[in-house]
């Protein structure tokens, strides 16, 4: 029971930084600017949080460092389509693989070097509730950041004004115009914040569940990807979205676990497992749209279309309608 | 509140707008500003609601001067626009929506909105479900939650952008009374449109744009011809179909069905020939669609068989339906009809340029040219199909169809046209079916249905009648039968639908 407890509050540490980006990302997207960049943005931060902590001795400055880059990288996306007119698309892509780059290069004096690391700091009080005490509360201040982030964003989205604006911006930035939002200000300030957390994650893991700077051994290349799509499995939004990341992180530790009891499947399988996993379950939250569940559903007594129809719009996501489009106000 | 526009300009590109137009509205009227499509009106109202700045002139309220500079400004000063197409959030509920933007605090007040919303939806009879999202309203609703909310924010001049496309008409004359009872609460209604019985019915006094200028000001009653000749320079009459001689069947449906969770349609038998007009009728969302989409394989049918041309389509695609000669133009011009993003001359390439492989830019432009010369579009070659007006999208449209057709079906052909672009498609059309297309519509205008179509299916709830012959009926009895007054589902019908089929043998 313990061991199995251990493990599991493993899998929320391991999993804090792919909940950070992808909130960040959940963040800019809702106010309609999509960052593809994220993968390159947590390797480029990770490095960069690691060797500012080395050199000032402070992990405070670290972590301000990586959420500085992710802002800088969100910042120049952001810039790059709302004020050029460029293609979001395309400028992320581009400034992934250039931030991805950057990160091996410029991080080699600082390959395998020993560095500070966030210490364990077990929240009085909290620790000692059975069960949840070990699997939430006895892990270092980045994870309590994380339960605040993922809690605040929910808040913020759902219940107070500003979310209200923020969630109409990516849906249609010309209505949210007249109830007197300054759409392009506030993609500015949203796509900054979400940077700045995607930014986090990379620290999140050079300082603290993966310390250490390994470059293109970190083992940090393709969590963006990973927070990107769970983004949309989440349905951009934050309660799902992070449910989604502890998930993954879950697939994966049961996949290192159980590598020894299944040995008959080569260990390849059983790491990539958790790929074509998530990708059921995306298929599985969009099964309410296709045209062969609406006619089946057509063909059940009313009371019951009703319960599954309800079930699978609550599963159904849809991306903000304006994503990645840009308004001009005149 | 009296409003005061003083020579306004605004320039899009090389459009001019609105070229120097001066006009005052006084409190407490309904106000009607008309036009044809690309007039100016809407650019001449959003730049009253502060959505556009003018490139030039004033704007006045009560004698003040003021300047906008984001519609949140217009509003905190008593403007507030209902635009053309609702600016709202799908997928929101509709109290999130009432509250976005609304002014407060960080955590806004939901139950005092709740309340908010009921007391002034009572007022005007509007029965909203603060719960229910927005995507599930209909247009009509989705303008009255628009109205509430502005009239909460304090809104004392309401702006109206042809609100009364695409809603019922019991909706049209919840509407209408509401303006009247705002009006004489003192508020000064702008009520655009480009519908002349509406005027008629409706406004203290009507002002026409034309070409971005204003034409003139007139007050009740007018003179209907008179408004005409403003608007388009030429008096204009929408006239009967005129009799074509019908030629072989060549579409069946026999025992059709389509049903989903909202639609229940059974029964249909239809013979259709060559040259004929079928209209279907019926409020917004009552099942045409999906009849219409069923018989030009966008959606398969629950049951019955379908022939095109003595071939059986029963279950084969559009994509067969269209290589057999028939062709379906969507309502969503933009998002199914054409190709944001494309020029005009892209798409006369796309539809009738040679099959090679590059793209002859000259050969395109003359295409294009052509098309614009004998289909009237107002536009350029490299003109994006987005930037084209409402109706030049649709004469592009039309332009784009293939000479020989057998079959076509259309969604709306004339929504948001106005007079003149109206009856300009339907001349095409009926051309079109005197070389023997025939036609399948649906639309909600009453007169367009009983005019231009030869039988009419009436929808109600979901349900469909028998296909009745349209100079059996007239605006009023069509009226009620859309309302569900005396209306007869087919399947009721037996022995009309056995009728019906031993009548088309
Ligand atoms: N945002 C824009 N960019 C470029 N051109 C525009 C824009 N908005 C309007 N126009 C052009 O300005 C002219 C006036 O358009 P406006 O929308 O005001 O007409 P309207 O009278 O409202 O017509 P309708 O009855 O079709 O709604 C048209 O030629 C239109 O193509
Ligand atoms: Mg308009």
């Amino acid at each position: 029971m313990d061991t199995l407890l251990v493990g599991l509050a493993g899998v929320v540490a391991l999993s804090t930084p792919v909940v950070l980006a992808t909130l960040g990302e959940i963040l800019t997207e809702r106010a309609g600017v999509i960052n593809l960049a994220l993968n390159g943005t947590i390797l480029l931060s990770a490095m960069t949080g690691f060797a500012v902590a080395v050199n000032s001795g402070s992990l405070l400055w670290g972590f301000l460092a990586g959420g500085t880059v992710g802002m800088t990288v969100a910042l120049l996306v952001t810039f790059t389509s709302l004020t050029l007119g460029q293609s979001q698309v395309a400028v992320g892509f581009v400034l992934t693989l250039l931030t991805r780059d950057l990160s091996y290069f410029l991080g080699n004096p600082y390959m395998g070097k020993q560095g500070p690391r966030l210490p364990h700091w077990p929240l009085p009080v909290l620790q000692d509730i059975p069960i949840l005490g070990p699997l939430l509360f006895r892990h270092d201040l980045m994870v309590y950041l994380s339960y605040v982030v993922i809690l605040g964003m929910w808040f913020w989205f759902f219940y107070t004004r500003p979310g209200l604006i923020l969630r109409g911006l990516g849906e249609r930035p010309a209505a949210a115009y007249v109830r007197g939002a300054r759409v392009r200000e506030l993609r500015y300030l949203y796509a900054a914040l979400g940077g700045f957390l995607a930014g986090l994650a990379g620290p999140a893991y050079s300082l603290s569940v993966k310390a250490g700077w390994k470059g293109t051994i970190s083992g940090l290349d393709g969590i963006g990807w990973i927070a990107l799509a769970l983004t949309i499995f989440g349905g951009w939004h934050p309660l799902r979205g992070a449910l989604g990341a502890y998930l993954f992180g879950l697939l994966q530790w049961l996949s290192l676990v159980l590598q020894p009891q299944l040995k008959d499947i080569p260990s390849q399988v059983l790491q990539v497992a958790p790929f074509p996993t998530m990708i059921l379950l995306l298929l599985f939250v969009n099964i309410g749209n296709t045209e062969w569940m609406q006619r089946t559903l057509a063909g059940l007594p009313p009371e019951v279309r009703r319960l599954v129809e309800r079930a699978l719009r609550a599963l159904q996501v849809s991306p903000p309608a304006a994503l990645g489009k840009v308004f001009r106000e005149e | 509140m009296r409003v005061e526009l003083r020579n306004i300009h605004k320039h899009f590109g090389p459009v001019h707008a609105n070229a120097g137009i001066t006009l005052t509205f006084e409190e407490g009227k309904i106000h009607g500003l008309l036009g044809e499509n690309g007039a100016g009106k809407s650019t001449l109202m959003k730049i009253l609601s502060g959505f556009y700045r003018p490139d030039d002139g004033e704007i006045y309220l009560d004698g003040q001067r003021v300047s906008f500079h984001h519609p949140a400004d217009a509003l905190r000063q008593g403007v507030g626009m209902l635009h053309q197409d609702p600016l709202d959030f799908p997928v929101m509920t509709v109290l999130e929506n009432f509250m976005a933007g609304s002014p407060g605090g960080m955590v806004p007040d939901k139950r005092k909105a709740r309340k908010s919303l009921k007391t002034l939806g009572e007022q005007f009879g509007f029965h909203l479900d603060p719960d229910a999202t927005v995507a599930s309203l209909t247009v009509g609703e989705r303008q009255q939650l628009e109205i509430l909310r502005l009239l909460w924010l304090g809104a004392r001049v309401l702006i109206f952008d042809e609100p009364t496309t695409g809603i019922s008409a019991q909706q049209k004359e919840r509407l209408f009374q509401a303006l009247r009872q705002l009006a004489s609460e003192g508020r000064t209604i702008i009520f655009v449109t480009h519908k002349l019985y509406e005027v008629q019915e409706l406004c203290d006094t009507a002002a026409v744009l034309r070409l971005g200028k204003l034409m003139g000001r007139r007050t009740a009653p007018y003179d209907l011809d008179d408004l005409v000749k403003l608007m388009f320079g030429r008096v204009l009459k929408m006239e009967r179909k005129p009799a074509v001689p019908l030629g072989e069947p060549i579409f069946r449906v026999e025992d059709l069905a389509v049903e989903s969770a909202r639609v229940r349609i059974r029964n249909v038998y239809l013979e259709v020939r060559a040259g004929e007009v079928i209209g279907l009728a019926g409020m917004e969302g009552s099942g045409q669609r999906y009849l219409l989409r069923a018989c030009a394989g966008l959606l398969r049918p629950t049951s019955g068989r379908v022939w095109f041309r003595g071939r059986e389509m029963t279950g084969r695609s559009y994509l067969d339906f269209y290589q057999a000669g028939a062709t379906y133009l969507p309502a969503t011009r933009l998002e199914e009809g054409l190709l944001p993003g494309l020029r005009v001359a892209d798409h006369l390439v796309l539809t009738r340029g040679s099959r090679g492989f590059f793209v002859n830019e000259r050969h395109a432009r003359d295409l294009a040219q052509e098309a614009i010369r004998t289909f009237n579009i107002r536009g350029r070659p490299d003109s994006m199909v987005e930037a084209l007006s409402g109706g030049n999208q649709q004469r592009l449209l039309l332009s784009l169809l293939r000479p020989n057709l057998s079959l076509l079906f259309l969604e709306h052909p004339t929504r948001g046209l106005d007079m003149e672009s109206t009856l300009w498609v339907w001349e095409q059309l009926l051309e079109r079916c005197r070389q023997g297309t025939a036609i399948f519509f649906m639309s909600s205008d009453l007169d367009e249905l009983l005019n231009y179509s030869d039988r009419i299916l009436v929808f109600f709830a979901g349900q469909v009648s028998a296909p009745i012959p349209a100079e059996e009926l007239d605006t009023e009895s069509l009226g009620r039968l859309i309302g569900g007054y005396g209306f007869v589902p087919v399947e009721e019908a037996q022995t009309m639908s056995v009728g019906e089929a031993a009548h088309a043998r």
